[in-house]
């Protein structure tokens, strides 16, 4: 069933129900995979699917118009999820154009046999006209890949925003007045944090150029359509872009024989003080997408592990490997975990929180096997002192 | 002395500036940054780097 978004242009994109491992993003609620037909004069299709739902996408089109109607097929970002189903697409629709950036050119062509796609190059200002309504292109290097653009119909001030302002939401709703607000912007957040976060910077200036347009209603590659929250989801964006800290202390951590755990519950104790937000990730038993997600607006972080084989314990490695790719930045915190003999892979801990830029509170607290009721006091103290830290983060960035 | 441009994600090497926080000092011509140089905001290499235009 396709929706309409405006007389004669429908979304015809996949809701994909049972994704649950979306490249080790744990899509909790689903994912859509969004496509767009604007019919007009001449018809373009506005991105396409996964490979595997092209049937699909085809289905739906052709309810609405002929392939061979379709002149144009933008391309606004090369990832499979939204070229996968190009390859079948252009087979189908034999007088097309396919319209993107030169990147994605160069890109579409390491994914897939492109020889014999017709191609038209565009860049940021350029338009092509529909008849009725015009489109018009604004490249948007590393929002997501360095390839993306967004595409822009002036006339219906409507953006076709690509993957930012998405969301891994399955639901037979396509609007964001259709569905819980909170579970829309959870997993708005939960979309930045996991795939945009490391592009702040380059999102800053794609808002930038978003600000200049008149916007009723942005349609992006996944999830729901906003047509009456538009405001506040670029409110949203311009917080997380910076970074923007809370009061909020995390508490993150794997243990062998609960040495880690005791120090860890302490940590989250002392951090409890009023105005602080707090919460204790035991990492094996929550996963790396919630983790980043509760990491994007923290002010404070304490990281702790038991040592395994002179070695920090496996999911904190992961965790640590993939925020280190993620760059969440401006925060403070220490490192702390138990060991037998060797020391070692303590030091490597507060390292990736000195890669990050975070700065370091105190010295990491180690205990040789259990912790001794000092070392659970110095816990406290720690986490007291992080939480003090955490206020004057947020209250800094608030002024 | 030239900037640079990083072809895939637009950063710009200003030799004038350097970049300190990877112990490059301001001064540094590109083409003496070391081969194992790489873009700080996505990690390209030098080979994907292009002189500004004017």
């Amino acid at each position: 069933m396709s929706i309409v978004l405006r007389e004669n242009i429908d979304w015809v994109g996949y809701v994909d129900w049972t994704v649950r491992d979306f490249h080790s993003y744990n899509t909790d609620r689903g994912a859509t995979y969004n496509a767009y037909l604007v019919r007009d004069e001449k018809t373009a299709l506005i991105d396409t699917v996964k490979a595997p739902f092209v049937n699909d996408l085809i289905q739906k089109v052709t309810t609405l118009t002929d392939m061979k109607s379709i002149r144009y097929i933008i391309c606004n970002h090369a990832e499979p999820d939204h070229s996968g189903g190009l390859p079948r697409v252009i087979k189908e629709c034999p007088n097309a154009t396919l319209v993107c950036t030169k990147k994605c050119e160069a890109a579409l062509g390491k994914h897939y046999d492109t020889s014999g796609w017709n191609f038209h190059i565009v860049k940021t200002g350029d338009t092509l006209s529909l008849g009725k309504w015009t489109l018009q292109f604004i490249e948007t290097p590393m929002v997501h890949w360095p390839e993306s653009m967004f595409t822009y119909i002036p006339e219906e001030k409507l953006l076709f925003s690509m993957d930012a302002f998405g969301q891994h939401y399955a639901t037979i709703r396509r609007f964001d007045d259709e569905v819980s607000f909170q579970a829309l912007m959870e997993e708005a957040k939960t979309y930045y944090a996991n795939i945009l976060m490391p592009y702040g910077k380059f999102i800053a200036a794609t808002m930038d150029e978003v600000a200049k347009l008149d916007i009723d209603m942005i349609a992006p590659s996944h999830g729901l359509v906003f047509r009456s929250n538009i405001d506040k989801i670029i409110e949203a964006y311009k917080g997380w872009i910076v970074h923007k800290p809370k009061p909020k202390v995390l508490v993150i951590y794997d243990t062998m024989w609960n040495s880690t755990g005791e120090m860890a519950k302490a940590i989250l104790e002392g951090a409890s003080i009023p105005g602080v937000e707090t919460d204790l990730i035991h990492v094996r038993l929550s996963n790396l997408t919630r983790i980043a997600t509760d990491m994007l607006d923290a002010a404070g972080v304490a990281i702790g592990s038991s040592i395994l084989n002179r070695e920090m314990m496996p999911m904190i490695g992961a965790t640590l490997i993939y925020l280190k790719g993620l760059r969440p930045s401006g925060k403070a915190g220490f490192a702390f975990g138990s060991y037998g003999w060797s020391q070692g892979g303590m030091r490597n801990l507060v390292d990736y929180m000195k890669a990050l830029d975070w700065e370091i509170v105190r010295d990491t607290i180690s205990s040789q096997f259990k912790p001794t009721p000092e070392i659970l006091d110095e816990c406290r103290a720690a986490g007291k002192q992080l939480a003090e830290k955490a206020l004057e983060l947020a209250n800094n960035h608030a002024n | 002395m030239k900037r640079y441009v990083c072809d895939v994600c637009g950063w710009v090497y200003d030799p004038e500036v350097g970049l300190p926080e990877q112990g490059i000092e301001p001064g540094t011509p590109f083409e003496d940054l070391p081969d194992d140089f790489t873009c700080p905001e996505c990690d390209v290499s030098k080979d994907d780097f292009s002189p500004e235009e004017e």
